[in-house]
């Protein structure tokens, strides 16, 4: 173990407290199997995911910079958050705050109207729960650890198109060896890998899952997960691993709809990539929460001797 | 045979791209370079569909040797959310460049494949955009929903 991100501050953000709940409790029975420590963020706030941000894009920056002040008054240099929404809106008013004065401006004034003091940019960094694995553990600390071996599993990884987009807010990403790619993402495959599994090469890994459509045009959102699961099926995958929480709960719904509505079942199973490397160290599936997820993957698992 | 995907709206391009999806492999093995061809020809007809309907002015560009690549960073001008599209013109820029380089690889029919199942996501992505133009935008990541019509309150009053 590297020692970096040993002990990080959690934002867990709303999703991982309702329809993301799997996701949450999976992250930290990893941690834990890890010898990791999480500390949950005291009083946090939501970071201002799609509703704040559609109305007042400088209001956003506020409400993600003062859960970035809270971790930095609890101490921490890092804040981790798994959501790809949470993780791309923190790590958005980061940049704003330093590059765009008019949101420095706006984020001072609503800290003092509130009464708390001003985060300003480069005290804390965020990373995403892949950053978290990789960068505390690595390929090589997991594979000494697992236990139940993902081999023979076939994985595809979808990322969603928010954990690298867009670039400019993400400027630890691109860097060589060893860094996150945003054109062709590979911590998640890294990780799932060194647990065993095999991962496809899935050509949408970071395609669109209609995720913000879901309520206003509800069938292009069916369709969009339609070819998201059938080409992963097309790639042999027996698993796609997610690794945020709308584009999960999405998939597993749109799932059922597409059966529902236009006759078309697929079989292909959902799980967050924390649930299938918990399993892979030996924890149970319900410690891990699939019973959780809507998608009911309890024959593959039976079959693959998984959790 | 091949199609003319110049004159093609979105709805003959799925269907198009369906008939690749459900063609059986030796019918795509056989025609393989020119059917990377069509796909990659269909990718461009799909982003013109969007950049037309914005009344604007088609690229002839190319980025990269594409123009569909050219056509996508056009799309995308000022518009941050169509850069959810980025990598899925890639991805078939890449299946093009994969039957081009080997025609006669094993594999050629599944490439094809996914090819087009790729391709059918930029269609569906664009006909989504499309479908809720006159609303606001289509990704989480976008501008304010309903800016022209509503100017959100001043954070100043907040």
């Amino acid at each position: 173990m590297s020692g970096k991100y040993k002990q990080v501050a959690y934002y867990p953000g709303c999703a991982l407290e309702g329809t993301g709940h799997a996701y949450n409790r999976s992250t930290k029975e990893l941690g834990k199997a890890l010898g990791l420590d999480v500390v949950e963020l005291e009083n946090w706030n939501c970071c201002g995911a799609m509703e704040v941000k559609n109305v007042d894009p400088k209001l956003q920056t506020y409400l993600s910079a003062r859960n970035l002040s809270i971790a930095e008054g609890m101490g921490f240099d890092t804040v981790m958050a798994p959501c790809n929404g949470c993780y791309h809106n923190l790590k958005k008013a980061e940049y704003d705050l330093a590059n765009d004065p008019a949101s420095r401006e706006v984020t001072e004034r609503l800290s003092r109207k509130a009464g708390h003091k001003t985060y300003e940019a480069g005290k804390v960094e965020t990373i995403h729960a892949l950053d978290w694995i990789k960068g505390a553990v690595g390929e090589e600390g997991l594979k000494a650890r697992v236990k139940n071996s993902l081999k023979g599993l076939k994985v595809a990884n979808y990322y969603g198109c928010m954990y690298t987009r867009p670039r400019h807010i993400f400027p630890e990403k691109d860097k060589g060896p060893g860094s996150e790619s945003t054109s062709k993402p590979h911590f998640m495959d890294d990780l799932l890998a060194a647990a065993g599994a095999e991962n496809v090469d899935y050509p949408l890994k970071t395609a669109c899952c209609g995720g913000a459509h879901t309520l206003s045009d509800s069938d292009t959102s069916t369709k969009l997960v339609l070819n998201l699961l059938t080409t992963a099926e097309a790639c042999g995958a027996d698993v796609i691993a997610t690794e945020c929480p709308t584009c999960h709960t999405g998939l597993e719904m749109h799932q059922v709809r597409a059966e529902k509505v236009f006759g078309r079942k697929t079989t292909v199973k959902i799980l967050y990539f924390t649930q299938l490397l918990g399993m892979a160290l030996g924890l149970s599936a319900r410690k891990v929460g699939v019973h959780e997820n809507f998608s009911d993957s309890s024959d593959l698992l039976r079959a693959r001797r998984l959790g | 045979m091949m199609t003319d995907v110049r004159t093609m709206s979105l709805d003959d391009v799925a269907s198009r791209l369906e008939g690749m999806i459900a063609a059986p492999d030796a019918a795509l093995a056989t025609a393989a370079p020119d059917l990377a061809g069509e796909l990659l020809a269909l990718g461009e007809t799909i982003l013109e569909v969007w950049l037309a309907a914005r009344g604007e002015r088609l690229t002839a560009r190319t980025v990269e040797g594409f123009r569909l690549l050219a056509l996508h960073r056009q799309g995308a001008r000022g518009d941050p959310s169509f850069n959810a599209c980025r990598e899925t013109c890639r991805e078939l820029v890449y299946h093009y460049n994969l039957v081009r380089l080997e025609p006669a690889h094993a594999d050629v029919a599944r490439r094809l494949r996914l090819g087009a199942m790729v391709a059918r996501h930029l269609q569906l992505f664009i006909g989504g955009k499309l479908e809720v133009a006159g609303l606001g935008e289509f990704c989480c990541s976008s501008r304010p929903l309903r800016q022209h019509e509503a100017p959100a309150q001043p954070v100043a009053n907040v």
